[in-house]
């Protein structure tokens, strides 16, 4: 049990020793955890704060939706049809005369449940997978492996398409869909580092001692192949609400009156030239949550990148 | 190298069985029975039995399932519900329209998008590098119906420089020979109407190759940074050589490779949004074939619009792994 825990210690000071080179004294190398550090790096990224400034203005107008606004996102007004941004409609109104301000608010709440869902459910899945197919290797890598170059043989908006065809249209659909186009891509990820970490001598050495797989992958092997799962969660995210958005746009997606910025793309585009906020407002907000979860995610890269330290 | 290139052929079978699979699945796994979803709601029972007869819907699974591909392997890909007509004998023009979209828009994006990422490596920290990084940050996260629509908007109808929908002028249709109607009219020698076409690809390959060019930009950028910190750049420079040709002449050569997996990878990625673009550009290529089948409940167009794009995909990406070992004899497999 002893070695077990020196190896897991040495093992999160790995990140540190170009810093050993520095002159610190050792008890500060201590005191440094690889998440800390990380934190540290990344709070000094001006984009990926910038990033993370967007994302958080979008859950929380996501969160507060009925709060900020006075209208409902169905209600609709055909007098006031398609009306330029004004006081009174702070982003104007659609062809129903729907308050857009409304509509973006309440569909950053689909979009960002979608992109969590999705990813969530890729990322479960797509790691279990991956360490399976890692850890074993074999006949079991082989299958697990075809499956994933199967799933990867079709352009992957392509699939989804194909997988919303057989399901139906929906949100749900749509949330399965695009959970189960990003699963391989989580997999291979985590297969690979799983086939590194399986050699190294402290995982052989929890094997000598007689310890079971499955604690051998939760204890040792999943906490080490964790910050190349979290980069690829977060660009994912920003993936998986343009995917839900494509899905929206050709009516695939969530079904009306539920407002999606997608499908509120799609509903508009009669109207652009007498009504350009119309189109505007939804692309420009599917836009800024994309690029906020990427400047994070390229951010989160950089700083978990020991290369890049310097 | 042949060893290797059987190797890659064999380890095809398993994918194409799986992507039948899934595509045999689209028709099966419907809820409720394939003929009734079909014909509708309001289909009589006489239309249903004949229909399930025809589309042997009253085999078991197995057997449904082997007589699918056997039609496949023989070339018969079904017949459309809607036109009534042999979807391998129709889908040809389908297909070439998105060749056309997918190659100019690829030209796009490689053209931008290497030489962008070049001058950003080369003059690092600028105000070139830093704009085009953004732009290349903000190119992937836009959707690219969006910049369509708006492409739309302002080049087509606002400015009326270019034409908003459609290949061609429908007034005035080119004789086609191969399908790529460029090509055609240069066949033809008809340079006008080349120069209509022409117009008509310019803004769907621009909202295509969008992605693709700030994906290809940032590649170039990272890998070209790398290469001129190495040994033999040094060499050159000492060497007296001008930047200029350093860059053109001995780094690109050694930066490009990644670039051309991101080029691999991204003309499958291509395909996916052809399908968006085509709906948006009424460009009659085969992601609206397929799309406009999910319409129409037209569901063997739908399983065989989507079968042969993966198998198009599958065939890009052998093309681009093979390649690579001619590019780099450094890869050895």
């Amino acid at each position: 049990m002893e070695i077990k825990e020196k190896d897991k210690q040495s093992e999160q000071q790995l990140p540190n020793p170009a810093k050993a080179g520095q002159q610190f004294d050792t008890d500060e190398i201590e005191a440094i955890s690889p998440w800390k550090d990380t934190l540290k790096q990344l709070r000094k990224n001006r984009f990926a704060i910038a990033g993370l400034v967007i994302i958080v203005f979008f859950i929380i107008l996501g969160i507060l939706a009925p709060l900020v606004t006075s209208y409902t996102y169905d209600e609709q007004s055909l007098v006031d049809r398609l009306l330029p941004p004004s006081a009174e409609h702070w982003l104007g109104t659609d062809h129903l005369g729907r308050d857009i301000f409304t509509r973006i608010a309440y569909g950053a709440r689909v979009s960002l449940q979608v992109g969590f869902f999705a990813v969530t459910g890729a990322l479960v899945f797509g790691t279990l997978l991956g360490i399976i197919a890692g850890y074993f290797g074999r006949w079991v890598d082989m299958v697990i492996s075809r499956i994933f170059d199967i799933l990867l043989a079709f352009p992957s908006i392509l699939l989804a398409i194909a997988i919303v065809a057989i399901l139906g249209a929906s949100l749900q659909n749509a949330l399965i869909a695009i959970a189960v186009i990003n699963i391989p891509i989580f997999g291979r990820l985590v297969r690979s580092k799983v086939i590194s970490l399986r050699e190294e001598e402290y995982i052989m050495a929890a094997k000598a001692q007689g310890m079971k797989n499955g604690r051998i992958i939760f204890r040792h092997i999943l906490p080490n192949s964790v910050a190349p799962i979290i980069v690829q969660a977060t660009l994912g995210f920003g993936t998986a609400i343009l995917e839900a958005a494509a899905l929206g746009f050709l009516g695939l997606g969530v079904q009306p009156p539920t407002p999606e910025w997608g499908q509120m793309l799609a509903d508009s585009r009669d109207f652009i030239q007498i009504a350009p906020w119309t189109l505007i407002i939804p692309g420009v907000s599917i836009m800024l949550v994309v690029l906020g979860f990427n400047l994070i995610g390229d951010g989160l890269r950089d700083a978990l990148d020991p290369k890049m330290k310097n | 190298m042949f060893a290797y290139i059987m190797r890659r052929l064999l380890m095809l079978i398993p994918v194409l069985i799986g992507m039948t699979l899934i595509t045999f699945s689209i028709v099966h796994l419907i809820p409720g029975n394939p003929a009734q979803v079909i014909l509708g709601e309001t289909a009589n029972q006489t239309a249903i039995d004949d229909l399930e007869e025809s589309m042997g819907l009253n085999e078991p699974y197995i057997v449904q399932y082997g007589i699918y591909v056997s039609d496949l392997v023989q070339g018969d890909l079904g017949t459309s519900l809607r036109s009534k007509s042999e979807i391998s004998s129709e889908i040809w023009p389908y297909i070439a329209a998105t060749f056309e979209l997918t190659i100019f828009a690829m030209i796009f994006a490689i053209i931008i998008g290497v030489n962008a990422g070049i001058i950003s490596a080369w003059k690092q920290n600028s105000w070139f590098d830093f704009l085009a990084m953004l732009f290349a940050l903000v190119g992937v996260s836009m959707p690219i119906f969006w910049l369509a629509l708006m492409e739309q908007w302002i080049f087509a109808q606002e400015l009326g420089w270019l034409p908003a929908y459609g290949r061609q002028d429908s007034r005035d249709p080119i004789a086609p020979i191969t399908h790529f109607y460029v090509l055609d009219a240069l066949i033809h020698l008809d340079f006008p109407r080349a120069l209509t076409v022409l117009k008509h690809l310019i803004l769907p390959s621009i909202a295509l190759g969008t992605i693709p060019m700030a994906i290809i930009a940032r590649m170039t950028r990272s890998s070209m940074l790398e290469v001129m910190k190495s040994d033999y750049i040094r060499t050159v420079r000492a060497k007296g050589s001008g930047q200029f040709l350093i860059i053109y002449k001995h780094a690109l050569k050694n930066a490009i490779i990644p670039v051309l997996t991101v080029i691999g990878l991204q003309t499958g990625v291509l395909l996916g949004g052809a399908i968006l673009t085509e709906t948006i550009f009424s460009w009659p290529g085969i992601g609206r074939y397929v799309y406009e089948a999910i319409n129409y409940r037209d569901y063997p167009v739908i399983q065989s619009g989507i079968l042969v794009i993966a198998f198009i995909f599958v065939i890009i990406n052998l093309i681009v792994d093979i390649l690579y070992t001619r590019i780099d004899p450094r890869i050895k497999y």
